[in-house]
């Protein structure tokens, strides 16, 4: 049986760049801000397109949730292999305090509708790192899960999913419909072509709202304050290994 | 421009050509690309191996890097020309020596059959050269014929029966030479003049297979771009089909100069992006390394440096774009920018490149610093392709031939005054205005931006004095101006000054009434470019001409001395202050922002 399968790309700043604070502490400056697809979303869509390849699922689609620019992720995501994109479109205002509850839901109502049986995500975003989406999502649908692959198998009816815990690797086998969440290791992602990305192009992007999906955006949360880490104080210089003693007893560090 | 004159619907305003589409498209591109040269291409290691590693190259054939401006129903991409700029100017700034592999590929190796082939030339081999799977070269020199192209030994003889050629020759320094498998030969055929039934030697195009009698020598050592291969190509006997003519017999003179002309601008697009990553480099390096107690950035003298690199990189970037904006509208009479723009392009890069090592001091010698090999790789640039020698007198006498044009059709006024008053009372206007140092009238107001006006006087100034002067040339020495090169030189230098000064008011005008963000920097940039090339630097710029100098009690001849130059500057009252604030402002916007601080032309 061929799967389908959804896949979660979401569009965060990219990597490379220096994030900086709004004045008015109440996010980060995202105008003007170089932004990409988030990296672990790559491995998931990367996956996905290694099993349609292997002819394991017949369609992918990416969806992403926000403002319009969110069209350019999914556009990578169709560059790299993916079939239709789907955009859930929320003003960017609204967006910014779009989290992993919200999402989950957009997801979840999203696998049902397309009846899809893979729901392929990124372990965390880059961004928030909040690393719930996947998990919430599996709650919602009541799927089994298996979340930070490294391995990813697919046997009949079940999955079989290597998973990155502390201290080790986890395999565990869960039946499908199921929700993968990718880990680092799960794969490395092909770079989109120049054709490819050329072809992306007549690749179909249909656009929803999420109260098309029934979903309700509020958030539940309120960001009081986003602020710089703390910078890094000057040091002092002792001279002897005495002085250095006496000043870790001072600051009460030993 | 040679007249004096500005044709301003090409340089006013600064042209945008792409549609929403076609940028869209375009910036999506972009992030890949930059990618791969970030995270899987290897300069260092292309240029110890003395080739393309292996695995990048199936990589960039993937990529379809090899046939970026063939049209998408024949594989390629179809990209347009400001497009093709745009990712060559990435490819610049990684890895020349890459550049070249796939610049003598497209740029010259087949554009040919893209510019004047059949469409069963094109259909026959383009799909194929667009995927990479075949490689091609551009074969016009031989041992004995460099810049004088005319002068070419290969020969085609057709067989009587018509249906072929067989060329023999050899060409040297071929760039592809070694891997290419489709050549475009230029070789010597007779050809009959229809009128007068006489039979001359002409230059003919060919599109040569890689077939029996085609052998190549060794991969050439070279001093930089080593990871792109160049060999000897030699035809004994090759039997070419006569429908792989290219361009129509007869033409090749005209085949080869017109893929030249093609290519330049993409020259200087990728020359501006070499010297975005030379300028990242060094501001990187001036923001590190503390010496005496202070990070380099923070001393004049390597403010200086960080802000005239800055300079040049802005007025070669602003000329690639302008010119293939004016080539992507259907402006045919490209030529002159485009060959400006080379030579341009070319020196500055090599003056940024040589100032980054500066900046960087041991680390720059150094090659594992990884700029050294920028500095080998581009010498060549200097000379390739048109060296820049034989593009300036290009430059000067093609400019002149249309200025003289002019001039004779003030001649023939002349010789029928009451036929052509009003051109007569025009032209006679201008120069009675000249002659008394009044301005011509030519103005640039309402074009450049209001916060320019200065620098878009000194601009007009020059201009004016630059055509006046083209014209004095051109009545004292006719047609003899040909061997006139010292003069040549001299016009040829101060017309890409002066094409510098037009494009940067053009496009910083553009920035200040978009309101872009760096627009106050990009002003600076551009008024640093006017003062410094304009014929009186001492002088505040007070026009109309003659501007009433006061060198002290200095002869004015003595006054434009280097040294009076300086202390003038350093004097109360001289533009130094000005100008060194100028400097430290871009100095310090380059060190905040981590390099280049200017939008791209194309926004992304």
């Amino acid at each position: 049986m061929a799967l389908r399968a959804l896949v979660g790309v979401k569009r965060v700043i990219d990597y490379a760049v220096k994030v900086r604070v709004k004045p008015d502490k109440t996010g980060v400056v995202t105008d003007g801000v170089k932004h990409s697809m988030n990296p672990f979303c790559e491995i998931a869509v990367e996956e996905a397109v290694r099993l349609k390849e292997k002819k394991i699922v017949s369609e992918i689609i990416a969806v992403s949730c926000g403002p319009q620019q969110c069209q350019e992720t999914i556009r990578t995501a169709l560059a790299m292999g993916a079939d239709r994109g789907i955009h859930v479109e929320v003003a960017a205002k609204d967006a910014e305090s779009l989290g992993p509850f919200q999402v989950s839901k957009i997801m979840a109502a999203l696998a049902k509708k397309e009846n899809v049986n893979l729901v392929l995500m990124g372990k965390q975003a880059i961004d928030d790192d909040c690393n719930q989406t996947g998990q919430m999502t599996a709650a919602l649908l009541d799927w089994p899960q298996g979340t930070f692959a490294s391995e990813v198998k697919v046997e009949g009816e079940k999955l079989t999913v290597v998973r990155e815990v502390d201290g080790g690797l986890e395999t565990i086998s869960v039946k499908l419909p199921a929700v993968v969440t990718a880990d680092l290791r799960l794969n490395e992602p092909r770079y989109a072509t120049l054709p490819n990305i050329m072809k992306a192009k007549k690749k179909k992007i249909e656009t929803v709202k999420p109260s098309d999906l029934g979903v309700d955006i509020t958030s539940r949360i309120r960001v009081l304050s986003v602020e710089d880490p703390p910078q890094r104080l000057a040091g002092v210089k002792v001279e002897t290994v005495q002085d250095l003693v006496s000043k870790l007893k001072e600051s009460g560090r030993i | 421009m040679f007249s004096g004159q500005i044709h301003s619907e090409q340089v006013f305003p600064y042209p945008s050509v792409l549609n929403e589409d076609q940028s869209q498209f375009l910036s999506e591109l972009v992030g890949p690309v930059s990618r791969f040269f970030e995270e899987v291409n290897d300069p260092a290691l292309n240029d110890s191996l003395h080739r393309v590693e292996d695995k990048t190259l199936a990589g960039l054939k993937e990529m379809g890097a090899f046939g970026l401006q063939v049209p998408t129903e024949l594989g390629g991409l179809g990209l347009n020309n400001t497009q093709y700029a745009r990712l060559v100017e990435i490819v610049g700034m990684h890895d020349m020596g890459v550049g070249i592999t796939l610049g003598a590929h497209q740029s010259i190796g087949f554009k040919g059959i893209l510019l004047f082939g059949t469409a069963e030339q094109k259909a026959k081999y383009l799909p194929r050269l667009a995927s990479g799977e075949t490689i091609a070269a551009f074969c016009l020199t031989e041992p004995t014929s460099g810049s004088d192209a005319a002068s070419i030994r290969t020969a085609a003889r057709k067989s009587p029966c018509g249906k072929y050629y067989t060329l023999s020759g050899g060409k040297i320094w071929i760039s592809n030479g070694g891997i290419a498998d489709v050549f475009t030969v230029f070789a010597k055929t007779p050809v009959q003049d229809p009128a007068t039934g006489e039979t001359r030697e002409k230059v003919t195009a060919f599109i040569v297979e890689r077939v029996e009698g085609v052998t190549h020598g060794p991969p050439e050592k070279k001093m930089g771009i080593r990871a792109s291969n160049t060999a000897a190509v030699f035809f004994d006997e090759v039997r070419v089909p006569a429908e792989n003519v290219l361009g129509g017999e007869g033409n090749g003179f005209k085949v080869a100069m017109n893929i030249l002309n093609n290519g330049r601008f993409g020259m200087a697009a990728a020359l501006s992006g070499t010297m975005k990553g030379m300028i990242q480099r060094a501001v990187e390096h001036a923001t590190s390394r503390t010496q005496f107690g202070s990070k380099l950035h923070q001393f004049g003298i390597i403010q200086e440096k960080l802000a005239r690199m800055a300079v040049l990189q802005y007025v070669t970037e602003s000329m690639a774009y302008m010119i293939s904006a004016n080539m992507d509208s259907g402006h045919k009479d490209f030529q002159i920018e485009a060959a400006i723009s080379k030579i341009f392009g070319s020196e500055a890069a090599w003056s940024v490149t040589d100032e980054c090592i500066q900046i960087l001091g041991g680390t720059g010698f150094m090659t594992d610093g990884g700029v050294e090999r920028v500095l080998r790789d581009l010498r060549i640039f200097r000379i390739f392709e048109g060296t820049n020698d034989i593009l300036r007198l290009f430059v000067s006498l093609q400019g002149m031939q249309s200025a003289g044009k002019e001039l004779k059709s003030l001649q023939k006024a002349l010789s029928n005054p009451l036929g052509n008053s009003s051109l007569l009372l025009r032209e006679g206007m201008k120069r009675v205005r000249r002659k008394a140092g009044l301005s011509s009238g030519l103005s640039l107001k309402g074009q450049v931006h209001p916060e320019l006006e200065k620098s878009g006087e000194l601009a007009v100034a020059a201009l004016e004095d630059f055509g006046g002067t083209v014209e004095e040339v051109l009545v004292k020495y006719g047609k003899r101006i040909v061997d006139e090169q010292f003069v040549l030189q001299r016009v040829a230098d101060c017309a890409i000054d002066l094409y510098a000064m037009i494009v940067v008011l053009s496009r910083a005008s553009r920035s200040l009434s978009q309101g872009l963000p760096a627009s106050a920097h990009e002003k600076i940039l551009c008024d640093i470019w006017c003062s410094e090339v304009s014929y009186c630097p001492i002088c505040p710029p007070q026009f109309p001409e003659p501007h009433p100098v006061t060198h002290g009690s200095l002869p004015p001849s003595q006054a434009q001395s280097r040294i009076h130059r300086n202390l003038q500057s350093l004097r109360s009252g001289g533009d130094g202050a000005a100008l060194f604030r100028n400097l430290r402002s871009v100095s310090s916007a380059l060190t905040e922002n981590g390099g280049t601080v200017t939008q791209h032309p194309l926004g992304f």
